[in-house]
């Protein structure tokens, strides 16, 4: 049960990724981005990381996609027209040798690394909330506190710039 | 395999349940309308209009399903889909009741319980904007546009006062599930006072609720729709069954924002009183409303009441039987208790809802935003400090 879902959406993401890429409308690439979020966020869940699915889910499917689309709508872009014309030789060999090459370069990292322990699907309990706030009140504060300053100076920084001169 | 037949069943009980109500939440707001206006309402389809919604289930489904040639098919069709499923599945991790046992079977009255219940509600709402702001811009049509538009920028906003003022509960019982919410809310102060959130959290509530409301895009915050000028705001281009679907994933929303609004401040099918007491009020709510129906049957205002009030009476009068014989049955007055005090509590709330729509005026744009961010931002962020304040004080 879990790998049938797991191969669903890996594959659905891998789709969703790929369309993103190949789709010529800004929305339609955005809503692609999203899939890829979403089911992000299912693997996420299968590996017991429920926390951080919901929050990938919240922040990114939710918050920040919704402004990504927001400002494609306000813009009004629309399709947009290829610049150059690919032959159709190029574009059905190309693909082919693209997976070839990928395929290959993931057997050499995989064989260059060293073999890690086999993933058990709902075997790692660590990612309740509970677990992920204590880690980031205790182990990883300083980084944490980094990070909202940081966000904090990115914030003051729109201000500035979004502000008209008095 | 047991477990999924009981799912299964569960699933069809609360689907059932929930799109039956839809139909006749609708129903309910226009009565209450026209009755604060001064009106009757829906009245010919059946005894009181009350199969007012199958006609207008039947009327959309004949409707044709325009599709206009100007919009962006995919999406178009898309939009109201996203928008309905989204709404709709929020009700699986709503719990009606405590753990039952029917026979052999020993089940809860939930669909399921997720460890992070409240955040997967927050989640689904989050990505439910999409719905509207795409089916507002695929329509492209000016009007449609900006309604998408000025919903995903209030909902955007408004979630903000909502999520603060949902942490505050949260932080009080320690937990993210609804079941273990609503069992931190049992019990009395003082032997009589329910020890439900609402008491402490008295202004994350009110914050909740307010949020709530725009949330789900009603009035006074119906901006996206707002008809004197948007025609119909995001679903103008859209008939037949899409807009049927945008309109009861408004409903639902409504639903879901009453049931988490129940879970988490109204102690969720905890009784406002003490047991002994608690048990009597449901018989004596409907005998009373039985009553109150059979001297109107008696003494008919109008010609048809003669029939239909008796038979309301009746109805009413068996509905108190059967709260009256569960007293004596075991395990029927758990199931019955809880789903009494639980919907009773929901269905306050959306009147609240209805009530509020037929009172109050819509907020102009600029007054929205300014509503959210200078006054609902700060006040839902003081209740939550004040909060973690006392439950830092009061845990050491």
């Amino acid at each position: 049960m879990n790998v049938i879902l797991f191969l669903v959406f890996a594959a659905f993401s891998v789709f969703c990724g790929i369309n993103l890429v190949v789709q010529t409308h800004p929305i339609a690439s955005a809503l692609s981005l999203i899939g890829v979020m979403g089911s992000l966020a299912v693997l996420y869940l299968l590996l017991g990381g429920e926390f951080i699915a919901a929050a990938q889910v919240i922040v990114y499917a939710g918050a920040i996609m919704v402004l990504f689309v927001f400002v494609i709508m306000l813009l009004n872009a629309g399709a947009e027209s290829a610049t150059f014309q690919v032959s159709r030789f190029v574009k059905y060999f190309g693909a082919l040798l693209l997976v070839a090459f990928l395929g290959l370069i993931s057997f050499i990292i995989q064989g260059a690394l060293p073999r890690s322990g086999d993933v058990i699907f709902g075997a790692f309990q660590g990612g309740t909330a509970l677990e992920v706030g204590r880690k980031l009140f205790t182990t990883y504060l300083l980084p944490f506190e980094v990070t909202s300053v940081l966000i904090l100076i990115a914030i003051v920084g729109a201000i500035v710039l979004a502000r008209k001169e008095v | 395999m047991n477990f999924f037949i009981i799912s299964l069943i569960k699933v069809a009980l609360v689907a059932f349940v929930l799109l039956t109500t839809l139909a006749y939440l609708q129903w309910i707001e226009r009565k209450v309308i026209a009755h604060v206006q001064l009106r009757v309402g829906p009245y010919r389809v059946g005894p009181h209009g009350l199969l007012q919604p199958l006609a207008d289930v039947v009327k959309l489904i004949t409707k044709e399903g325009l599709i206009p040639s100007h919009v962006n098919k995919l999406f178009y069709l898309m939009a109201p889909f996203v928008a309905v499923t989204l709404a709709l599945i929020s009700i699986s991790v709503i719990p009606f009741g405590p753990q039952i046992t029917i026979g052999p079977v020993t089940t809860w009255m939930q669909l399921t319980d997720l460890r992070i219940g409240i955040l997967f509600v927050l989640a689904v709402s989050s990505i439910g904007v999409y719905g509207v702001a795409l089916g507002g811009w695929a329509s492209n049509n000016k009007y449609s546009l900006l309604g998408g538009l000025r919903s995903s920028a209030q909902m955007i906003s408004y979630e903000l006062p909502l999520a603060l003022a949902v942490v505050a509960p949260l932080l009080l019982a320690n937990t993210l599930s609804f079941r273990d919410m609503v069992n931190y809310q049992s019990g009395y102060w003082l032997g009589f006072i329910p020890r439900w959130n609402l008491f402490p959290e008295i202004l994350g509530f009110i914050v909740f609720m307010i949020a709530g409301f725009a949330e789900t895009n009603r009035v006074p915050f119906d901006l996206p729709e707002a008809e004197n000028e948007l025609v119909a705001g995001f679903h103008t281009e859209y008939s037949s069954m899409n807009f049927a679907a945008f309109f009861m994933a408004e409903y639902s929303n409504m639903v879901t924002v009453t049931c988490v609004a129940t879970l988490l401040f109204l102690g969720g099918w905890q009784p406002p009183f003490p047991a002994p007491y608690s048990d009597v009020v449901p018989i004596l709510v409907f005998a009373f409303g039985g009553l109150i129906a059979l001297y109107h049957g008696l003494n008919p205002a109008r010609r048809m009441d003669k029939f239909t009030l008796p038979a309301t009476a009746l109805v009413f009068l068996g509905i108190a039987a059967i709260f009256g014989l569960s007293l004596f049955v075991p395990f029927l007055k758990p199931i019955l208790m809880a789903l009494f005090w639980f919907c009773g509590k929901v269905l306050v709330l959306l009147f609240v809802f209805i009530w509020v729509r037929a009172t109050l005026p819509r907020f102009r744009y600029d007054q929205l935003m300014r509503f959210a961010w200078v006054f609902l931002f700060p006040l839902a962020m003081f209740n939550l400090l004040a909060t973690s304040l006392i439950v830092a004080l009061s845990t050491k």
